[in-house]
Order: C-alpha cells, then structure tokens, then sequence
C-alpha cells in the first residue's frame, strides 16, 4: 500500500512513504506541512489546491500522489527568493489588494506563476479565461485581473516573447 | 496614516506566501476523525439503527446516533443571547436529530482513526425510517393537514409572522383616499443559493482538564462558544473556542454549524483530538442557504408616480430548521417601508415557513437582497404601466432626507441616496444609454437598468450591540491590538489597525493586531455580521486608544514636567500639541514607562462599547446588459455599484468590498440556484452543476462612492460589507426588461427561464423541435 516517493518539492528532493491511494494536496499539506495548499472541494471544481508540477498547474487534490515520482512540484512557500524577496507576482497580489479571505489565493498565484512563466503578453479576457478554473467568492476577481495584468505586462516588457 | 487611506492589507503578507494559518492547517497530527451520517430521506423519524456492519470496519472508534445525544434542544443562529428565551432564538434542534427534516439530516456521527475508515463506516451504518411525505413548498407546508416539523416548539409550520403598518388607515381604505389613482399587483420570487465560501466549515476539538477547546472555521468564536455550552448542557466558559483565518463565510459562519457536536465528541471520546470536516457537497446541502421567498405586493399611486399606499406579503421557505429565519423575513418585510415613502400607508406581513428544505439562515444581506429585487422590479414594472420615468419614480419616492424608521427609530442620520444616484448616473451615461436603447428589435438588444437599496448598520435596536477592545503599548512604542471582532476576508483587521494607529497618534507599523480570537483571551465581541464592526467594534477601538493615548500622556507629563493638556501624541511621539514639536519618541518613552523606579507603568487600555445607534446605508447598481433572445442568454456589459457607505475608512479594501458584492449579486441574478428533487434531494450541491461565477462570467465591476460622514459612525463610517450584494440582481433585471419588453419576475434570469418568457411573449416565434 506504501510507496516510497521520491519528487523535487520548492527546489529540495523529498524521499516520503505515500498511500498509493493518496492525493498530492494531502501529501504535500499533511507529510510536508506545506499548507498554502488548500482543499475547497476535493474534486478539481474550486482550484484552490492548484500547485505546479514540472512547470504545470494541476488541481494537486485530483492527482495522484504517486504520480509524481520523479517530478518537481513548487507552491507558494517555494516563491520566495532565497534571501525572502517576495516573487513580483506575490508583491502585486499585495498591492493591488488581490487578496481578501486569502483561500484561493494561494492557488492563483500558482496558475499565475504558470501563466507569467510564459513571457507572452495577455489581454484581461485572455487572462479571464485562463484563471477561469479558480473559484473566488471575495473578490468578484476584479483584483486578481488587475494584479495578474500588471505582472503579465511588466514581465512581458522585462522578457518579452 | 490613519483612517481614509488605503494602506496594503495587514494580513496580505501572509496570504501570498501561505503562512497565513486556517483551521485545517492547525491540526496536530493524530487527530480521530469524524464523519457525519446523513439522513436518506427529507421528512420522517428515525426508528431503529443497525450499526453492525459499520462497527465492524477497522478503525472505528465510536459511533454516536440521534438516541445518544443529549436531550437538549438549542438554537444554532448567531444571534446574541436574549435574556427572556421566548423572544430569542428558536431552539428546535439536537446535536443529532431523530426526527428528520432534511435530506442530509445529521443522523449519526462516525469517529474513526483515518478518514477512508470513516467514510466506509458512515456508508455502512444502516437507518430505518418512518417516513413522512417531503413537504417542499410553504403552501403544502401551511396546509391544515401538513405535518408539523416541530411540534415541539409550534403547532403549525409557520415558524413566525412579523406584520407592521405604518401611516395612515389601510391598504384598502387608501384605494378611494383620491380619485385617479393607479393601482399595481405583481408577485415576485426568488430561488434559493448558497454562500459557497471557498473553506468549507472545519473544527476539530479536545480537551486539557475538565474544558474543551475547539478550533473552528467561524465568524462569531464568542457566540460559539456560548451555543456550544448550552448544547451540551455545560457552564458556557468550560469552552474554549479558537478562530483563526477563516477562508470567507458569508453569513453562513454566522451560525453555530458543527462546533457543538465537535465538543461533544471530544467530551464523550475521554477529550481526545476530534477533526470534523464538512465537504464541500454537505456545505451545499446540509448548512445553510438564502431563503426563498415569494411575495406578493400592491401598491397605489398616482398617475405622476407619486406612491400613495403600497403592500408587501412575504412568503419565506425556511427549510427544516430555525436558524436566522425568524429574523429574515422580517428584515425583507422592513425594506419595502424603508426604501420607499408612501403618502398614506404601508403594510407588511412577513411569514416564515418551515419546510423540508434545506435550512435558510443568514447569508450577506440578510433578506434584503430578496426584498429588492420584490421592490425594484415593482417599482420598475409599476413605472412602466404608469408611462412614468422610473429613476425620476424612484427620486420622488425613496427614502426621505432624516428618515427615522417609525417601528425602530433606526434612522438615516446620513443619506446619500440622491447623491449615488446623481454620481452614477453621470458616469455610467445613463440618460444616454437609456434612449438609444429605446425600442429595439432583432433578437440581439441592448438596454440599461437601475435598483436602489438601503441597508442598516448592525442590529440595534433589534438585538444588543456591543464590542469590546484592548490596546497596550509594548516597550517599543507599538501598540498591540486585541479585538473580539473577527477577520474574515473583508479587511477587519487593517481597519482596526488604521483606527487604532488614527486613534492613538502611531503609524500602522507600530500596531500589532491579533487576528486570532480564543475566548480565553479575546475582549468579547458578538463577531462579524450586519455589517457592524466597522462601526460597533470601531467604537471600542477609538474609545481604547483615547484610554491609552491618556495614559502616555499622563506619564509624558510626569516626565516632561509639562502639563498633559499641553501634549499630544503624532506619529510615533510625543509632541507639543500647539506647533507639533516632538518632544520624546513613545519607544523611549515606553521603556522608560515601563522600567521607571519611581513610576512604573505598562500602558493599558479596555474599552467597552454599548452601541445604541444605527444608521442607514444607501447606494445604487446601474448595469447594461445585451440579450440574445434565442438563446435566453444575457450578458452584463457594463456595471457600476455606488455606495454611499459614509467615511471610507480604507478606500482600496471598501472597493475590493463591492467588486465582491457585485459579483454575488450577478451570480444571483444570473446563474445560481439550489435544485432539489421531488423528494427533497438536492441535485446541484457541488461546484461544477451550481454555477458559481468564474471570472469569463462577468465583465469589469465598477465601484464609487459618495462620502458623507456619518455623524454616529466612530470615523464618520457605516454598513458597507453586505451592501454591495443587494442591487445588482434587480438592476440586471430591470435592464433585461428595458432590452427586450419582458418582465421576468423570479430569480435567477437562466436561458431556460428567459426562452419561457421570450416564447410567451412573441419574442421567440419558433421553437426548434427536438428529434
């Protein structure tokens, strides 16, 4: 029933015992203490387990842990510089008040990270579509939106693709 | 610094990096688990259970039914204690209920040691029922012969009957007060939803000696904890409730939910660590949702739109238990006075219905959502058939300049309705929009449409309003700040710290929130609803730092040899109050204070608030829609919310407050319903069929304010947190009914519902035949 998984997780290889049954989001919060990861509804409905894995954004609650093998995973406590700069997408999550319960947020940040990765500038229905699989009840995602459309714009004038 | 400036959210740092700590991120590890057994039918009793094959599962530990628990009733809403029980709260529920009112009723509770062997076990355990047939609407549940759900506490289904009539004479005797007058009937009807907070409710609970403690996911600790004595039949203060973030609530973690039967577990399990997590498709199903109500109104006016007699019936579908109920309907009741004056009368009769539903109970706006899309579409239909200009109606009618609420004496000592109305007129282009969008054709059109709406601050003088804060200043010069109020998303905690740092003479870096409540430290506050604690807990913040900001000074004098008059405290220090010279930093002063020989002093201050106040906020949503007639479906193209939520205390947050409003309000108007089946199962209770909005579900939301101080508020501020949800679904409305003629009267406007209408109405000619 154990497996013995070994994955890259926010920069550091991780050898842990797994529940071949087990889901990456209960792994990572409850062997690994990260907790950003949130569970909303277990089902890959509200996309606030949301992690990257070798660079993707996945629901971590529909995935399974095992699958993971050999694989780098990164969430929110892995975006920090290692001095503890915030990543320029947390510093505008902040400035633009994108956060408010904060449930979500982690998640988001995670598909905003996927998304910013690409270089490529977005349009704000492009980026609407593109988080579309993340529930917020907060913040009607207006703040979100603004955040994401600035670190996209300042990312793609930086690296522009 | 202070009030009136957007600084960044106090608790923003920790929300992007995932060090902010929720309910379930506590959790030491070990902790039992339980899973709640649910009932297979909507209305019956439980006869008998077989437990055989669930006990026989490896790794459970205990299994409690509806037979073991104490036999107590108690009432779950988050309401404040009312010392006379018989106008308080209904106390119609068990920790687990024998007799059944809801499909999804908590039967029974399985404690296993992981949650695979709970989840088997709660599958296993084996009910049998008498079962009574589902009564699903309030006419079957106000039948002579329909069942009483709660015999116990009334003979009938109707749960209560809150009825007013204020003015002059009758409805009926206003009929032939004049001659010419108009008259308008209509009913209207709205669906139920639910709160959908993205952190489903969570706890876990155990015990250190004779006390427990639980660890949950709520907006009112304070109020927990009290329901969680009376529950188990224990002195309130051996429980100990601890909040930490809470990943939003919205009414619904304004009720008491699983916390009693969380300590109850822990209590009956020798104290041990019980986790009680609600899934996201028992959150849906078997908390709590907005009521559904139906009302029928009458109203009488002249051929200019003067209003002359108006008259609202509303029908509330409580479902199976009290919760907030009681209160709801009477507040959806109370809007239909407030919002509109009538020359001569207006009455109101409110009934609140028990149903096998699932349970209604507080839920942003608290039965005023539902009350405005009653009288907006009323107004705008009533308009319409009048041949009248329904802003220039609206204008002439709406709540007076001074309005005192005759039952209440809640009044508007600020109003800025006009005012919202004139702002957002101007900048959404409305009299423009409003003609082009004259008499169009084709089956894609275009039109605008407009809803007011009033809100009160808190609740008194209705129920007790009161708060509680606590300041000291640390050896440093900072000020550490402890509120019973509670942080839930909406920014409380960065608005205390402004009034706090406003209040005292520091900079927000010098204040220190606490932004968790345990009962056994907090200051007591009855937590975050009715949009009261900007206002009610601002008052004890204000109050607390003027304590301390006395005592600094008093030992500022002492020390200085200057009289404390003379002295004032700005930006982190002492200075000379006539020309602002600073004369000792509060970090030198505060360690002097402290570590002085002669005077030693640690600055120290609790403030009590007994608030006796309430003020009306008011504002307006202006929204532009385009409707594709064939596919019944509308898209918002534009809309804009203004509110005037007098003094803002951090515009930034206050916007963030409305874009968030807004977009509930659209999710009312356009998608959002809880569907159940013909025996009372619901059919959407999960995140993919209930269509909550996504960010493709909705165009840009734009917010203004009109800021007239408010001379009750502590900074000149009221109500804003539940506000923005109230006026978007009937504005989308009435702009659907500018577009496209039809006047749809219940919520929410689905394709489906709209090609009905567009049918009926000649809109839609032909109906494609499905082979």
């Amino acid at each position: 029933m154990f497996k013995t998984l070994t994955m890259t997780v926010n920069g550091a290889e991780v050898s842990i015992p797994v529940d071949e049954r087990e889901s990456l989001v209960d792994t990572l919060r409850n062997r690994l203490g990260l907790t950003s990861v949130k569970k909303g509804c277990e089902v890959g409905e509200c996309g606030a387990c949301t992690v990257l894995v070798d660079g993707e954004a996945i629901d971590s609650c529909i995935y399974l842990s095992v699958w993971a093998e050999g694989r780098r995973i990164l969430t929110v406590e892995g975006l920090k510089s290692p001095t503890g700069e915030l990543d320029p997408i947390q510093q505008a999550f902040i400035d633009e008040a994108a956060t408010q319960c904060g449930f979500c947020t982690p998640g988001i940040i995670m598909s905003a990270v996927e998304i910013v990765g690409t270089g490529k500038r977005y349009s704000r229905e492009e980026l609407r579509k593109l988080i579309s699989g993340h529930l917020c009840r907060c913040t009607g995602y207006e703040s979100i939106l603004n955040a994401m459309e600035r670190i996209v714009e300042e990312t793609y004038k930086r690296v522009g693709k | 610094m202070g009030v009136r400036e957007s600084i960044k959210r106090v608790d923003a740092y920790d929300k992007v990096t995932g060090a902010a700590k929720y309910t379930a991120d506590l959790l030491p590890t070990g902790a039992l688990v339980a899973k709640v057994v649910r009932s297979k039918i909507a209305n019956g009793r439980v006869l008998r259970f077989d437990l055989d094959a669930a006990k026989a599962v490896k790794g459970v530990m205990a299994i409690f039914t509806c037979f073991d628990v104490p036999d107590i009733e108690f009432a779950t809403a988050g309401h404040p204690y009312v010392l006379e029980k018989e106008k308080g709260d209904v106390y119609d529920r068990k920790l687990l209920n024998e007799r059944v009112r809801v499909y999804g009723d908590d039967i029974a509770v399985v404690v296993a040691v992981d949650e695979v062997a709970a989840a088997r076990a709660a599958r296993l355990v084996k009910a049998e029922y008498e079962e009574y047939a589902p009564i699903l609407s309030v006419a079957d549940a106000l039948l002579p012969d329909a069942t009483p759900l709660h015999p116990s506490v009334r003979p009938t289904n109707l749960l209560t009957h809150s009825s007013y009539r204020v003015g002059q004479g009758t409805y009926e005797e206003a009929k032939t007060s004049e001659p010419d007058l108009v008259e308008f009937e209509a009913e209207y009807s709205t669906q139920a939803v639910q709160h959908c907070h993205l952190e489903p409710p969570q706890s876990y609970a155990y015990m250190e000696g004779d006390r427990i403690t639980v660890v949950s996911s709520t907006q009112i600790p304070h109020i927990v904890r009290r329901v969680c004595g009376q529950a188990l039949g224990l002195p309130w203060a051996k429980i100990r409730i601890i909040k930490p973030y809470i990943g939003g609530g919205f009414g619904n973690k304004q009720d008491v939910l699983y916390e009693p039967l969380n300590a109850f577990l822990t209590w009956k399990l020798g104290g041990k660590l019980v986790k009680l997590e609600i899934t996201r498709e028992e959150t849906m199903a078997c908390t709590r949702v907005r009521h559904a109500i139906h009302a029928k109104v009458k109203a009488l006016a002249r051929k200019d739109g003067t209003l002359i007699a108006r008259k609202i019936e509303a029908y509330s579908d409580q479902g199976g238990y009290a919760s907030h109920g009681h209160s709801i309907c009477a507040n959806t009741v109370t809007l239909f006075k407030q919002i509109y004056h009538d020359h001569l009368v207006t009455e109101g009769d409110g009934y609140t219905v028990y149903t096998n539903h699932a349970t209604g109970g507080a839920m942003r706006g608290y039965g005023i959502p539902q009350a405005d899309f009653f009288v907006e579409s009323m107004l705008e239909d009533f308009a319409r058939k009048l041949g009248v200009d329904p802003m220039a109606m609206r204008l002439a009618n709406c709540l007076p300049v001074g309005y005192v609420d005759p039952g209440t004496g809640i009044s508007a000592y600020s109003n800025g309705m006009r005012e919202c109305v004139a702002k957002g007129r101007a900048l959404f282009d409305w009299d423009e929009k409003r003609k082009r969008y004259e008499n169009q054709t084709g089956d894609t059109r275009r039109g605008v449409g407009m809803a007011l709406f009033n809100y009160k601050t808190g609740v008194y003088p209705i129920s007790l309003e009161t708060a509680n804060c606590r300041m000291f200043m640390n050896e440093d010069g900072s000020v550490s700040l402890q509120m019973g109020a509670t942080e839930i998303g909406q920014g409380a905690d960065t608005v205390f710290t402004q009034m706090a740092a406003e209040s005292v003479g520091v900079s927000e870096a010098n204040v220190h929130i606490v932004s968790t409540q345990d009962t056994d430290v907090a200051p007591f506050d009855l937590g975050a609803y009715a949009s009261r604690q900007t206002y009610v807990s601002g008052m004890a913040v204000k109050r607390a730092g003027e304590l301390l900001r006395d005592k600094v000074l008093d030992f500022a004098a002492f020390r200085l040899k200057k009289p404390a008059a003379e002295l004032d405290i700005r930006a982190d220090h002492v200075v000379r109050k006539s020309n602002g010279n600073p004369y000792v930093s509060l970090a030198d002063l505060a360690v002097d204070a402290q570590y002085n020989r002669e005077r030693a002093e640690r600055f120290f201050a609790e403030a009590s608030i007994d608030c006796h106040e309430n003020t009306i906020s008011t504002g307006v949503t202006f929204a532009e829609v385009e409707v594709d007639i064939p596919l019944g479906k509308v898209t918002i193209l534009n809309i804009l919310n203004v509110h005037d939520s007098g003094v803002l205390i951090n515009p930034k947050l206050a916007e963030g407050q409305v874009h968030g409003g807004m977009s509930m309000g659209i999710g009312y108007a356009l998608f959002e319903e809880l569907l159940y089946d013909e025996k009372g199962r619901p059919l959407n209770d999960n995140l993919l069929d209930y269509k909550l909005p996504t960010a493709m579900d909705q165009p840009d939301l734009h917010a203004a304010f009109v800021e007239l101080e408010d001379p009750t508020g502590p900074y000149g501020n009221k109500a804003l947190g539940e506000p923005p949800a109230i006026s978007p679904a009937p504005a989308i409305r009435n702009a659907v009914l500018q577009a496209t003629g039809v006047a749809v009267d219940s919520l929410p406007l689905s394709p489906q519902k709209l090609v009905e209408y567009f049918v009926k109405a000649g809109l839609i000619k032909e109906v494609a035949q499905h082979v």
